[in-house]
């Protein structure tokens, strides 16, 4: 009888093992991991047609966040991820990043000089630049009369129940810190007490704090205002044109989202092959018209029709007018764990 | 025949996967997140689930655990005496049960994400909800994202498993008695209240059970319904475990979720000492 | 009789109240997977494309083989471990180990599917198993073994021992025995545990949600993820199959046990 069991449970244990491995054929499996509507449809089988050998599995992420706990659960062999700047210099901080050889990634070149050297990566070794941008007010012209130009219409009452706020509570505080003058990156205690105090404030005025969502609502004339990136703006009055997107005049977060290889990569040299794929002026161009965001390749923005590429609001001229205004998001680990609190308890007020 | 042996395999496998499962749950919950790998015992998650903060989301998820209880006994209860009374007739005429308790089971059959979805599709402000009420000329709902929303959601999710346990405790309650009562001068409503009532009470209190908890836990349905705007312990149980540091934390959380599990089961097994709930698996 | 057929009135009335309440949302979602537009409201005309776009999202399919496959192999497997087991348990005299199992068999029902979800991700994360298809597979067989066990059990309950002792006395081998005697009785349970375990795994949503990664994903994690992006008519045309798909399974179960008065028994 023993031995039935033994036998039995064996065959369970192979049986599933077999067909978690078995299932592929010989190909290299390269795992990449990129939030969701993020590249175009189409680039992924590309990819694989010029590389016959290799086959790509592709990731959904719904925030930086949840990659991260992937990442650093390190049972999951990601070849390629592509987070913003923040977390890259987290990842890089507590030595998750492998060191990219560029003499793999030719099509480094295209990128554009004001992207590289940037503070999360300031050597140039671990991060290739994808897309940048900004966040801002998604508003729809036939509800709002007021002119948008600031961060305070967002708490005006006559929007009650139009406005949808991110579910991003990085995003959220920062503005609110913004709001009230502070810089985004602050970590002192009873500036991030004002920030949330606004923002429990303005919950009782705010229709839905989430995500995607957010598109859809704004494209069908739910909401009046609402909180979003500057490629989902484009996206959206792309769908819609009552809407418009500005950046309020105190000044916004600056984002850049790289492709970076975490160190739980079996397949470096693939990666790269990936990563110089990626950057290749036409399929970057490619992706940059799919999702709408500003693309880091300056080949790809030179390629793009005049009116994106002169678009001042999508490609605004990185002068220092423009980036004193800016601010990139800094890593600071205590400081993430105050941004949850008081975030929960925002949405809990 | 009965080997004891065969029962081996399932031990082995419940151990495994359910109980040392367990047991880390507990570890983590008592112990604090060192990153360096030390482990060390403290209290301290536990004393953070009592923070005003979190006693606040309790509060709302069991209250939006409690009105969807309350939705699917009042909608579940009569159609379920409805559809029983009807399988008795045809039963005592000699034919076969209707079927149409099929027709209730069948949406759970579909996933449950696409269940779900339809609703979504259909409360947006412009969705078909609203075109209806337009052309009757009825002034336009717009619930999503509220309180509402999320009730309706688990509802709909949750009422066949209101439903189900009420229907098999009705359709065995044997005609004698209730005619018993009817030759003792017992009017219907009487017949009701002191007959069919006592004895489907296993059946909704299994029933209350099934639909209690999960409201509770379902995450997704708040997802998708509130906006943001309302969490249940099951959200900050996902929240929690998603994020590294947030695991021991999420664990002590879990724990209390059991013990609310475990409770419940308790209080049902007091209303229904007869062990019947196994009739409805 | 006035008040009778107002009684029967109210009662069907009743029924069909709700039935629309269960049955709309599903019935708008299929008509509209038929629209020409990407609109969930406003009907522009008959059009086949997103069953198109459906069929060759690859994503999709994989995800939806994955739930199949898991589904067949969860419950079959977990069929095998649980009619064992539930003979092995009539096997044990004393009351307290009885007791025992029946309450470890238990606890995966009655602890939350929450519960089960992250212990079993703190498992396969301590002991470093990678999470995918494996996991996922292990997981839904260990929250469908106790269904066969609960659906099994009964029937070994109402077994008359005498009958397999009878044959063997008539010269059966005992695994002949079994076959003959033990497996006819019992084979309506298994059915049902079957059953219960195949609905239970395709329609999982939270364990499999923490017990999966790698880009392995099963329906409801698909549609979880990707449904909150917009609506997109897609959904739709994958609801109108499911349903059909589901219609028919039931139709068939329904018929095959109808005579017996059984059917409640696959509900979960």
């Amino acid at each position: 009888m023993k031995r039935i069991i033994s036998i039995f449970v064996c065959l369970i244990f192979t049986l599933s093992i077999a067909l978690t491995f078995g299932g592929c054929s010989s190909k290299t499996k390269l795992f990449v991991y990129n939030v969701g509507d993020y590249i175009h449809p189409d680039v992924i089988e590309m990819f694989e047609k010029e590389h016959p050998d290799i086959k790509v599995v592709y990731e959904l992420f719904d925030s930086v966040e949840e990659m991260y706990m992937k990442v650093s659960n390190g049972t999951s062999p990601y070849d390629v991820v592509i987070p913003s700047d923040y977390m890259i210099e987290q990842m890089r901080e507590e030595g998750m990043l492998n060191k990219i050889n560029f003499e793999n990634v030719p099509n480094y070149e295209n990128i554009d000089s004001s992207m590289r050297n940037l503070d999360f990566d300031p050597t140039n070794e671990y991060a290739v630049p994808y897309m940048w941008g900004t966040i801002g007010i998604l508003y729809n012209k036939t509800m709002v009369d007021d002119p948008v130009d600031s961060w305070d219409i967002l708490w005006n009452e006559k929007y009650k129940g139009e406005i949808f706020m991110l579910n991003q509570e990085r995003d959220m505080v920062s503005i609110a810190l913004k709001k009230c003058g502070y810089s985004m990156n602050s970590d002192n205690d009873s500036e991030l007490k004002e920030a949330e105090k606004i923002l429990k404030e303005q919950n009782p005025l705010v229709k839905a704090y989430c995500g995607d969502e957010i598109k859809d609502n704004m494209i069908n004339g739910n909401g009046a205002l609402a909180i979003v990136w500057s490629g989902d703006a484009y996206f959206c009055i792309e769908q819609n044109p009552d809407l418009a997107f500005a950046i309020p005049k105190e000044g916004t977060n600056l984002w850049f989202d790289c492709m970076v290889i975490p160190t739980t990569s079996t397949h470096q040299a693939e990666a790269e092959m990936f990563i110089d794929f990626m950057s290749r002026p036409d399929i970057a161009k490619l992706n940059a018209e799919y999702i709408g965001y500003s693309t880091a390749n300056a080949s790809a923005r030179d390629m793009l029709e005049d009116s994106v590429k002169n678009d001042k609001l999508r490609y605004p001229e990185l002068d220092e007018e423009f980036m004193s205004k800016m601010e990139i998001f800094a890593y600071n680990k205590e400081r993430n764990a105050k941004l949850t609190e008081i975030w929960t308890r925002v949405l809990n007020s | 025949m009965y080997k004891k042996s065969l029962s081996y395999p399932h031990l082995v496998w419940m151990v495994a996967f359910v109980i040392v499962p367990m047991f880390l749950i507990f570890l983590y919950a008592f112990t604090s997140n060192t990153t360096d790998g030390n482990i060390s015992f403290t209290f301290d998650n536990f004393k953070k689930c009592i923070d005003p903060m979190y006693l606040k989301i309790y509060a709302n998820s069991i209250w939006i655990a409690f009105l969807s209880v309350v939705f699917c006994l009042i909608l579940g209860y009569p159609a379920a005496k409805i559809l029983a009374d009807k399988d008795r007739r045809r039963m005592a005429a000699g034919k076969k049960a209707s079927g149409l308790m099929m027709l209730f089971v069948m949406p759970m059959w579909m996933n449950v994400m696409l269940r779900l979805y339809s609703w979504l599709t259909i409360l947006q402000p412009n969705g078909v909800l609203n075109s209806f009420l337009g052309i009757l000329n009825l002034p336009e709902i717009d619930i999503m994202y509220t309180r509402t929303a999320v009730v309706l959601g688990t509802v709909y999710d949750f009422i066949p498993f209101m439903i189900m346990p009420i229907y098999s405790v009705l359709i065995k309650i044997d005609d004698s008695l209730i005619e018993a009562a009817e030759d003792l001068g017992a009017n219907k409503s009487r017949v009701f209240l002191k007959v069919i009532l006592p004895l489907s009470l296993p059946g909704i209190v299994s029933g209350i059970t099934m639909v209690f908890l999960p409201a509770l836990t379902s995450f997704y349905i708040s997802d998708f319904f509130s906006g943001g705007q309302f969490m249940l312990i099951g959200n900050l149980i996902e929240k929690n475990f998603k994020n590294p540091v947030g695991r021991n934390f999420g664990s002590s959380l879990s724990i209390i979720l059991m013990g609310f599990a475990f409770l419940s089961m308790h209080i049902m097994k007091l209303f229904n000492k007869s062990n019947r709930q196994m009739d409805m698996f | 009789m006035k008040k009778n057929i107002f009684k029967s009135l109210f009662e069907n009335t009743y029924l069909f109240l709700m039935f629309l309440f269960l049955y709309f949302p599903i019935v708008m979602l299929m008509i509209f997977s038929f629209n020409s537009v990407k609109s969930t409201s406003n009907w522009e005309g008959f059009s086949l494309r997103w069953y198109e776009q459906m069929f060759s999202d690859d994503a999709l399919l994989e995800a939806f083989a994955n739930t199949i496959t898991i589904g067949i192999l969860a419950a079959v497997i977990s069929c095998i471990i649980g009619t064992a087991a539930a003979i092995g348990i009539q096997g044990y005299r004393s009351k307290k180990a009885k007791g025992l199992i029946n309450a470890l068999t238990n606890l995966p029902m009655v602890s939350s599917e929450l519960v089960m979800g992250v212990s079993m991700m703190i498992l396969f994360l301590y002991v470093k198993i990678p999470l995918g298809y494996a996991t996922l597979l292990m997981s839904h067989i260990t929250f469908c073994v106790p269904y066969v066990i609960v659906s099994v059990l009964p029937k070994l309950v109402q077994l008359d021992t005498g009958l397999y002792e009878a044959a063997l006395d008539l010269g059966a081998k005992p695994f002949y025995a079994f076959r003959k005697v033990v497996i006819p009785e019992i084979k309506p349970g298994v059915i049902s545990g079957l059953l219960i375990s195949f609905t239970l795994s395709i329609d999982d949503f939270v364990i499999s949600f923490f017990t999966t990664g790698n880009g392995v994903s099963n329906l409801s994690i698909y549609i979880y993820s990707s449904v909150r992006r917009g609506v997109n008519p897609m959904y739709n045309a994958l609801s109108t199959i499911m349903f059909v798909l589901v219609a028919l399974l039931l139709f068939m179960i329904n018929k095959r046990s109808g005579n017996k008065n059984n059917a409640p028994s696959i509900i979960p």
